[in-house]
């Protein structure tokens, strides 16, 4: 069973949480994520959860991290300011394996930019932006229904691999309101137990180790600093970080094609689309006005780890075009990963590409 | 069936939740599709604040309103920024007690924030006296769902000002 609403992108994201089991929310609102921590702090009191504006993001993503580690699920939402500032934190939340959920509504940068615009310029942030060698998850959703379903996706994903997910939305999907089936129930995972107290950071060969909660039982160490499987420091042995550090990037990276979630059409096609987030609408709206063409189309709904199978849906492919609202952040990605010639469609500013616009581009290539 | 509605006027004026009754009148009780879109920013406090809803039988792929067919204009400042491009097939709905231009396509005037104020004493009505008389002239979505669409929208303990408001609207388009 479901329910018909007519739902804001972000409140639907602030619904998805509140669904998947989220009772905390710290963080500090930035257009255009506001509505989602507006809509937390009404519900989350309501739900026996806690909402607290933080002085920052960087309190605010830290508050989320201690919320973590005390057993809930916890998530923050902002945009590009918001998000540089939290890079420092979100390292130590991979280094620490914290799942926790951060949104980001991307509006035009750099810097302040364009508060009150869309844009996808932070897609290569999320995934290098904070230093050393991480590799986290990132979601991109590109309709109300995504903003819901990615979201409660997330969550799991977070406890699943016990890595921060990023749910890299735009001002056009998080603003808009469109129509939207909310089910009734969502399906949830479950944190992993510890098996031995005291190793808690021993991982077994999925290379993820149970999750302890605070206060509950036993003394876990838990600390940025390269640490053995006590979770104590050991900073100068060389294996030790090598070891750690290793394991991190490959818990996800090794299955980076399980994580990936991807929609296809048209694969016999020569002509493919690949796209993500509101420019995916401008694809599949003139895939709609020109069905005699029979243009492929690549929809990611996973940017990070990038699962590079979804290319292979297409054996026909002679080029790959690839609409962003950036400089052409991920199109490089692809490149990465195949010898077919990836054209970057970008596109700054705050407009959406028109699907008229991108059908001028397609039939240089038909 | 498809329709793209553009509505503008000045900050204040309740433009945004205007388009927010129409898509909710579509998508909640006719059971057909609609997505919303605005124009955030500084222009939400004042100056020409624009919203626009796409409205349609089978599922919207584009969010953004390309060639509005219809067009609700509550200022003039609104009408030259937003109003003036329509297209020849176009309707145009225009609070004529605010908006001093004239369109040379298809448009109809409706004193609305001069009715507003000598009916209700209220102006703050007007947005809902033009949906009113945008749903008797263009059938965009049903009278019935519009009349629940408002209901959910408006503050509490003002529900009958906005039907009274709604049902002036439809007299003043005619009906």
């Amino acid at each position: 069973m479901s329910r018909v609403e007519f739902w804001q992108g972000n409140t639907a994201c602030a619904e998805g949480a509140l669904a998947a089991g989220c009772r905390f929310f710290g963080g500090y609102p930035i257009t255009p994520s506001t509505e989602i921590a507006e809509h937390m702090a009404r519900s989350l009191p309501k739900a026996g959860g806690v909402f607290v504006q933080m002085e920052d993001e960087i309190g605010g993503i830290a508050s989320v991290i201690g919320a973590s580690w005390a057993g809930k699920r916890a998530m923050t939402a902002t945009s590009g300011p918001g998000f540089s500032l939290m890079m420092e934190n979100i390292g130590f939340a991979l280094m620490t394996e914290t799942p926790c959920v951060i949104v980001n509504i991307q509006r035009g940068g750099p810097s302040t930019g364009q508060p009150t615009m869309a844009g996808q310029g932070d897609m290569l942030q999320c995934r290098y932006g904070s230093h050393g060698d991480i590799s986290p998850i990132a979601l991109v959703p590109a309709s109300v229904e995504e903003m819901y379903s990615l979201t409660v996706h997330a969550f799991n994903l977070a406890d699943i691999y016990r890595v921060p997910v990023f749910i890299m939305a735009d001002e056009i999907i998080g603003h808009m309101r469109e129509r939207i089936e909310v089910p009734d129930k969502v399906q949830l995972s479950e944190r992993k137990p510890v098996i031995d107290p005291t190793h808690p950071f021993r991982a077994g060969c999925d290379l993820i180790p149970g999750f302890p909660t605070f206060g509950k039982g036993y003394a876990v160490h838990v600390t940025g600093l390269t640490h053995d499987d006590r979770g104590y420091p050991c900073t100068t042995n060389p294996e030790m970080h090598e070891k750690l550090v290793t394991r991190l990037f490959n818990k996800v990276e090794s299955v980076r094609d399980e994580i990936s979630l991807f929609e296809t059409i048209n694969t016999d096609s020569k002509v493919v689309f690949i796209s993500y987030g509101a420019p995916a609408r401008a694809v599949e709206q003139m895939l709609h006005d020109h069905p005699e063409a029979q243009i492929g189309h690549l929809r990611l709904k996973t940017v990070w780890p990038f699962g590079e199978r979804c290319l292979s849906q297409f054996p026909n492919a002679e080029v790959f075009l690839f609409p962003e609202l950036n400089l052409g952040q991920i199109s490089r990605e692809i490149e990465r990963h195949t010898r077919i010639p990836v054209i970057s469609i970008p596109k700054i500013g705050g407009n959406l590409h028109l699907p008229q616009e991108l059908w001028e581009i397609t039939e240089r290539y038909l | 069936m498809r329709h793209e509605l553009r509505l503008s006027g000045f900050g204040g004026q309740g433009i945004m939740l205007s388009a927010v009754i129409i898509g909710r009148a579509a998508v909640m009780y006719d059971k057909i599709f609609a997505v919303q879109t605005q124009v955030y920013g500084p222009e939400a406090r004042g100056g020409a604040s624009m919203s626009a809803v796409i409205i349609d039988s089978i599922p919207i792929l584009y969010p953004k309103v390309r060639e509005p067919d219809i067009f609700v204009i509550m200022s003039e400042e609104g009408f030259l920024k937003y109003g003036k491009g329509a297209k020849e097939n176009s309707m145009m709905l225009i609070d004529s007690s605010l908006v001093y231009s004239r369109p040379g396509t298809p448009h109809v005037l409706i004193p609305a924030t001069t009715e507003a104020r000598r009916v209700f004493k209220r102006d703050i009505v007007a947005n809902i006296v033009m949906l009113g008389a945008l749903v008797k002239v263009t059938k965009i979505v049903t009278p019935d769902a519009l009349e629940k669409a408002i209901l959910d929208s408006v503050p509490k303990g003002t529900e009958e000002l906005n039907l009274s408001a709604m049902k002036l609207g439809f007299t003043l388009a005619g009906g």
